[in-house]
């Protein structure tokens, strides 16, 4: 439903569906559950931040959990010091983020492959010690970003017992999908496919008239309001914005997580963003299988994430979900 | 004083940074992968040491060890996995990141076995050489014969590569194999081969930094993941496919690094590498010593 040739409108309704068949939904699931719903939507909308960036303008981003704290920061700050309520908080957390992803894309726009990665490497190892060097940021203990209680008039509306977790998951899964609507709307636009052309074939797409720096600015400026988005609606979730909740594992995470979608594949970030979610679950089963010794329990994990990222590499590179279709993809980038 | 102290902090940490460059340029120069596992391909070497030395309590014996079982692994990652993948993915939105996801997908499994070998507690790997600074009259400088032996170490690595690259017949395979793999190969150099000798000798320098640098700290699989990103960076900054760059971006990181420590604070130091970066890539996009191939118009 979410195809090249369906209008912007009956996506809208498919997603709305979707969206009311989510809510009824958690409505059967217990805490554990719709906690872990709410992940899945911050990772949906992080992971289709690199999609965007990764799929659609060819750049690479190693750096991306660092621009996910910065907006978690900055919406964290709006909301402790200055009051803000906190749908606001998370607007200015990607106001924030929006214009560091500017700065940092207008460098971005002049580097290509691996130089773009190193720097964004970089960005991603030094920017959360910073908040050691600032009182304001909190040092190590961080920052709270506890937004309460669900408003009132949800409770009015779904009765006292709508918990905390299920406001997360509403809330969260509300913002993933307006985001997904918004994206695939926007790719499918004249942005969307100057960028795709910009990727395929630069010096094509210069004479055709294509601002091809312009389009790699943007595309990392639109990746970045969407990085920082998912950062704020992630320090939401863990109630506090500490440095240590934006190691250089989350950049990777994220990053695995667009590859299990499948890089150009906007629909599949879903599948992408459940596995990542998944993968210590099940891992933590199966290390109890396999007779829980300390050593499997800290291992597993990282063992199943790694496996599963090389098997999609070398066997599935459009995708867990897609069928072959490289067939194609070849036609058309040749 | 502080500041000569400063700069031999510099010099041996920057040592070591060369080494881990050294290692990705020259995979970056026969595969065009920047190897991500390389930290784990170092670390792995550094426990087949650590376990040499526990069986026989001499570290001069572990340390030829690991760097052979460095460049070994090293080249059967190239020929197992690197080759198999460059046939495998070859177009798509993939394809670009492609490397870079195998190799940090290699990272995490090679960490995630040593985790299951060995488990992640940190481990002691001790070396005859003292921890302890120099002492000239009554000053004791921050500088060991342990920190000796790392820049000797590069030293002898540095020269070693140097000698092979500058004048023997394989250092000129080497050379043409990353300058034009097709018209190497019409001359007769089989690329293949050539680029797996690259890979061993990028095993082989990083085996020597684990070595030598884990001693002056403790071993666990993602010890020396931070090496990894300041190796990465100094060979960004260096041009990633110019060896001398590596080295010099190395040492330029290392003393850079050691300075800010000393004088702003260890919070930034990282950042601090990032701003580097950023204006030595804004002013030369190919780094310091690359080739300019020009626009790709």
């Amino acid at each position: 439903m979410l195809k090249r040739r369906h209008s912007p409108l009956q996506r809208g309704g498919f997603l709305l569906v979707c969206g009311v068949v989510l809510l009824v939904a958690s409505n059967f699931v217990d805490e554990l559950r719709s906690y872990q719903g709410a992940q899945v939507a911050v990772y949906l909308v992080a992971i289709s931040s690199i999609i965007l960036l990764t799929g659609y303008s060819g750049q690479i981003s190693l750096g991306h959990g660092a621009i996910m704290a910065i907006g978690s920061y900055a919406a964290a700050l709006a909301f402790t010091l200055w009051n803000f309520s906190f749908e606001f908080a998370i607007l200015f957390g990607m106001l924030v983020g929006t214009l560091a992803g500017f700065i940092l894309g207008v460098a971005a726009a002049r580097l290509s492959g691996p130089y773009l990665a190193g720097t964004t490497l970089a960005l991603a190892v030094g920017l959360p010690s910073i908040a050691d060097q600032f009182k304001v940021l909190g040092g190590e203990q961080g920052l709270n970003f506890d937004i309460g209680d669900p408003p009132g008039w949800i409770k009015k509306f779904e009765g006292s017992d709508f918990t905390q977790y299920k406001w997360f998951f509403w809330l969260m899964a509300i913002v993933a999908l307006f985001v997904i609507w918004a994206i695939t709307n926007l790719l499918q636009s004249s942005y969307g496919r100057n960028w795709r052309a910009a990727r395929n074939n630069p010096v094509a797409a210069s004479l055709a008239g294509i601002n091809v720096v312009r389009g790699k600015v943007l595309a990392f400026t639109v990746s970045s309001a969407l990085a920082s988005l998912a950062g704020a609606l992630f320090g939401i979730l863990l109630g506090i914005v500490t440095p240590s909740a934006f190691p250089l594992a989350l950049s990777f995470t994220i990053l695995t997580g667009a590859v299990l979608a499948g890089v150009g594949n906007l629909a599949g970030s879903i599948a992408g963003a459940v596995v990542l979610v998944a993968i210590p679950e099940f891992s933590g089963a199966l290390a109890t299988h396999l007779g829980s010794s300390q050593k499997l329990t800290a291992n597993l994990p990282g063992l199943v994430t790694s496996l599963l990222l090389i098997f999609v590499v070398l066997f599935k590179p459009e995708g867990l979900l897609q069928k072959n279709r490289a067939k194609s993809i070849k036609q058309l980038n040749s | 004083m502080i500041f000569i102290d400063t700069l031999l902090l510099g010099i041996s940490s920057g040592a070591i940074y060369s080494l881990m460059a050294l290692a990705l340029v020259l995979v970056w120069r026969s595969t065009r992968v920047v190897n991500f596992a390389q930290a784990s391909q170092a670390v792995l070497s550094t426990y087949v040491g650590y376990e040499i030395t526990m069986r026989t309590h001499n570290y001069w014996v572990s340390l030829p060890v690991a760097i052979l079982f460095g460049a070994a692994l090293g080249s059967s990652i190239d020929l197992l996995f690197m080759r198999y993948l460059a046939k495998k993915v070859r177009s798509g939105p993939i394809a670009e990141i492609a490397p870079v996801i195998a190799t940090l997908g290699l990272l995490g499994l090679l960490q995630s076995i040593i985790g299951l070998i060995w488990g992640n507690s940190f481990l002691q790997y001790s070396t005859p050489l003292s921890g302890k600074g120099f002492t000239f009259g009554n000053h004791t400088v921050p500088f060991s014969p342990q920190n000796l032996l790392i820049v000797l170490a590069t030293a002898l690595v540095l020269i070693v590569f140097g000698v092979v690259f500058k004048f023997t017949n394989l250092g000129l395979a080497l050379r043409a194999a990353s300058f034009q793999p097709e018209i190497a190969q019409l001359a007769g150099i089989r690329v293949g081969r050539i680029r797996n000798i690259g890979w061993a000798f990028a095993g082989a320098a990083g085996a020597v930094a684990g070595a030598v640098i884990t001693p002056t700290s403790v071993l666990s699989p993602n010890s020396l993941d931070l090496l990894l990103v300041s190796g990465f960076i100094a060979a960004v900054m260096g041009g990633l496919d110019s060896l001398v760059g590596a080295v010099i971006g190395g040492l330029v990181l290392g003393i850079g690094f050691a300075f800010i420590l000393q004088y702003v604070g260890s919070s930034v130091t990282f950042l601090a590498g990032f701003f580097i970066l950023v204006i030595v890539l804004l002013i030369r996009p190919r780094g310091l010593f690359g080739h300019q191939l020009g626009r790709h118009a």
